[in-house]
């Protein structure tokens, strides 16, 4: 393929993930607002009341689920995961296209740095999925990382170019793909931390955790809870390799492995503040609601890391290509 | 600020409290308080908080300039501002206090539990409970085996799967086994905590014992490392400034490639100096180049590339046609296509002559007619001089700037712009200047920082450390086996996590089949 054709596949794959994950949403969406419980899957299906013979009422379990109608809501929500997964692989072709097209890891700029941390997000959302039931959740994932990708193509996109010097490094391969994972599992966790809050704010004005209404399709805010710590527990030292190999690398090139740039400081504090958030699980008091708005401060630091140090800010990590 | 183990609260006796503290003095009340985790928290959100200034306002650590800008701009809250330190943030006495009390914090907390640790460790797992199936991960099953061979066979499996193991006997003479696995779980805490006070300490011993200088070389030139050839230089208290190692190099040639094509025109693609370097001034030249990302490691200290720019080549006549000027002038970068300004100073005609001058690689003009550069390449490069003659001041004994030039004592002569080849004939007589040619010049950091190696072991450490902390479930299981009522053995298998949610039902599972369990027996999971 010539470069540009190879721009236009990888641009025409992104926009095929977005269309995707377009329909993805609406199928997630439809699967909650067909609003039958998550917890009242297959077991607890009504009891059919047949009547037999002689006016006697039989009372039948309802028959091997196959032959079952599917919980209503069940059906979009798979067919929603399903889009994900084919989401993320028109992505990842969109991702691996931009590099061969570069000739390069593809993250030279922010454009590529934004198409790659959403495939992170809809990575680490679809591992964890793989063990456990998230449909509940795919749509608080899939809407989220569409406004992500659909940023990045109109605002923050950028014609592939070669590196600048000062990203001529395996380390950016290293520093750059744990951010990434780290990015995904930080984004993954204040979304749980977000939603603890929502369920948990439901469970107190019903005074029950048997809640109704649409929040009855997610686990208990005590559950979601356990979820945002396995997440943060997974990403946190990931998240400190990350800021180790970035100082690393900091120190081959520029003289020093910490100096407080922009960059590395809200590095630092994303740090800090989901240190805070481990420390706060295991404090009294402080386990629950205070953690999950902890966790999502947290994301809200990087955030800030992302946007605001690379097209605000003078720092020397200023590779926004805009 | 240690992470406290999450302790069931049904289940089992648990290890004894610790003992009361007795009297409650003022100082133990503090240090008590210091060293709860809900402090700890606090501090922690402190750090984040105080942290944040810094990236906000400009530093001195890294960009004294912009500091004065800055202070330039805003004469109302800027002295305020500057005297609290809000523009050497991490230097600052507020800053330094918010760690140092979670560092002290830190060990007020890992000490005790280190102690704690080491007791544990040393402990034998606690003896079955009496009713096992009360237990949140059981399972029980009917063996035609002895009690003893099913204990035995517990044990050894257990054993082999390193675990630590104590058997026993309940009071009714049934056997037992209890089995415990985890405490890397604490250890890797511990290591963690402690691994953070290494680091603290490398950063301290950089701070005490290295040193890092910015020197800028012209094509063509040399440097060799003492104190006095750095434009700026800073080192720790313990540093002895005259005794730095005698390397020494010269910058031959310095190549510079930008981008082209639309897409980012005008970003750098290359750096890279071509240098010769000796150890000692006695020492073998050798040639080598200094890359972004590739510095050059020398005796302990490291020479990085980290700037670059154009250095103009001139030649100064006075009115007598004599050279009193001949050498190539450093011009500062002031945007990203190079747009450079610079001094040229000729103390040796008379009367002294003075030149502002800006320097435009690729020359254009912008709306109202000021010199600007359009690419950082110098594709078609141009010099604007103002020429000034008089007394610069440079007899007052006042140090001076080679980047300004005081006019206060100067008469304006004139103003021209210049192409290399070209000579500009100063009015009045005055001498003229000659643009020859185009030299570049690179900046380097030359920095020694003895604690990074620690740094990077401590950090390394702590990362282990977490994962461990993070990742091991920390869990007891117990097997018993009963006098059947059918004449064989009723096993029963439990498990307890002693971390938060964790399910245990693969470990009974394991020592189930291990055991000969019939498949899927009642099992129950009472999480």
């Amino acid at each position: 393929m010539t470069s540009v054709q190879l721009a236009q596949a990888s641009n025409a794959a992104v926009y095929a993930s977005m269309l995707t994950l377009t329909l993805a949403m609406i199928f997630f969406a439809a699967s909650f607002a067909s609003g039958r419980r998550r917890s009242t899957a297959t077991a607890d299906l009504p009891a059919r009341i047949a009547e037999g013979a002689g006016g006697t009422a039989v009372i039948t379990r309802p028959p091997a689920v196959a032959d079952a109608p599917l919980e209503p809501g069940r059906r979009s929500a798979n067919i929603g995961m399903s889009l994900t997964w084919l989401s993320f692989f028109t992505l990842l072709v969109g991702v691996v296209l931009r590099g061969v097209w570069a000739g390069r890891v593809p993250w030279g700029n922010m454009y590529e740095f934004s198409i790659t941390a959403a495939l992170g997000v809809l990575g680490v959302f679809l591992v964890m999925s793989v063990k456990r039931d998230l449909r509940w959740l795919g749509l608080f994932v899939v809407t989220p990382t569409l406004l992500w990708l659909g940023l990045a193509v109109t605002v923050l996109y950028t014609e592939a170019a070669q590196l600048v010097p000062a990203l001529k490094s395996y380390w950016l391969v290293i520093h750059v793909s744990a951010a990434i994972i780290c990015f995904g599992a930080f984004t993954l966790a204040a979304a749980t931390a977000g939603l603890s809050l929502v369920r948990a704010g439901v469970e107190r004005r019903q005074g029950t955790t048997d809640v109704r209404g649409w929040t009855s399709r997610m686990p208990t805010s005590e559950r979601l809870q356990v979820l945002t710590n396995r997440v943060v527990a997974f990403s946190f030292p990931l998240w400190t390799f990350a800021v180790v190999a970035g100082a690393i690398w900091a120190e081959n090139a520029w003289g020093r492995y910490w100096g407080w740039d922009p960059k590395e400081t809200w590095a630092f504090i994303t740090w800090v503040v989901f240190a805070a958030y481990l420390h706060a699980r295991s404090t009294a008091g402080w386990r629950g609601n205070r953690a999950s708005w902890i966790a999502l401060a947290g994301w809200v630091a990087f955030l800030i890391n992302y946007f605001g140090v690379n097209i605000f800010v003078n720092s020397l990590h200023s590779y926004s290509g805009m | 600020m240690t992470t406290r183990l999450e302790e069931p609260a049904a289940g089992l006796p648990e290890e004894k409290p610790l003992p009361p503290l007795g009297s409650v003095g003022l100082l133990r009340w503090m240090w008590r308080q210091l060293t709860s985790m809900r402090t700890a928290l606090i501090l922690l959100f402190l750090l984040a908080l105080a942290s944040v200034p810094g990236s906000i306002l400009p530093q001195r650590g890294t960009n004294p300039i912009r500091v004065d800008e800055w202070l330039a701009q805003n004469p109302a809250s800027g002295p305020l501002l500057d005297r609290l330190g809000f523009f050497d943030v991490y230097a600052s006495p507020w800053f330094a206090a918010v760690y140092l009390l979670l560092f002290i914090s830190l060990i007020g907390c890992v000490l005790p539990r280190i102690a704690q640790h080491w007791r544990a460790v040393r402990l034998p797992p606690p003896p079955a409970p009496r009713r096992l199936s009360r237990l949140p991960h059981s399972r029980e099953f009917a063996s035609p085996r002895e009690p003893q061979d099913v204990v035995g066979a517990a044990e050894q499996y257990l054993r082999s799967h390193r675990w630590r193991v104590r058997t026993g006997q309940a009071d009714d003479g049934t056997p037992w086994v209890a089995a415990e696995k985890g405490h890397a779980r604490e250890t890797g805490n511990l290591v963690f905590h402690v691994s953070l006070l290494f680091v603290l300490a490398a950063v301290a011993i950089g701070g005490l014992l290295g040193w890092k200088g910015n020197v800028i070389v012209r094509e063509g030139t040399g440097f060799s490392n003492t104190l006095t050839q750095y434009d700026a230089w800073g080192g720790g208290r313990f540093v002895d400034p005259d005794s730095l190692a005698p390397f020494s190099f010269t910058l031959d040639r310095f190549q510079v490639d930008f981008e082209r094509a639309d897409a980012q025109r005008g970003a750098p693609r290359l750096f890279e100096a071509d240098v010769t370097f000796r150890d000692t001034p006695a020492g073998d030249p050798v040639a080598t180049t200094i890359e972004v990302n590739e510095p050059l490691d020398v005796d302990g200290a490291k020479i990085f590339l980290v700037g670059h720019g154009y250095a103009p080549h001139v030649v100064v006549r006075d009115s007598a046609g004599e050279v009193v000027f001949d050498d190539t002038v450093v011009f500062l970068p002031q945007d990203g296509n190079f747009t450079s300004t610079g001094v040229i100073k000729v103390p040796d005609a008379d009367p002294s002559l003075g030149f502002n001058g800006l320097f435009l690689p690729t020359a254009s003009r912008d709306q109202i007619g000021a010199g600007v550069s359009t690419f950082p390449a110098p594709d078609d490069p141009e010099v604007l001089l103002a020429a000034f003659r008089g007394d610069m001041g440079l007899d007052s004994g006042v140090p001076q700037s080679v980047y300004t030039l005081d006019t206060s004592q100067m008469v304006k002569v004139g103003l021209e712009s210049i192409r290399p080849g070209e000579t500009w004939t100063l009015p009045n007589d005055s001498g003229s200047i000659e643009f020859v040619g185009l030299d570049r010049w690179a900046s380097f950091q030359i920095a020694h920082d003895p604690g990074k190696e620690l740094a990077l072991l401590a950090a390394g450490a702590a990362i282990a450390g977490l994962m461990l902390s993070l990742f091991v479930r920390r869990r007891r299981v117990w097997v018993k086996a009963l006098p059947g009522e059918a004449g064989g053995t009723l096993v029963q298998i439990a498990a307890l996590a002693r971390t938060e949610a964790t399910d245990l039902t693969a470990d009974v599972s394991a020592i189930a089949d291990e055991l000969g369990a019939p498949a899927a027996v009642e099992e129950r999971s009472a999480e």
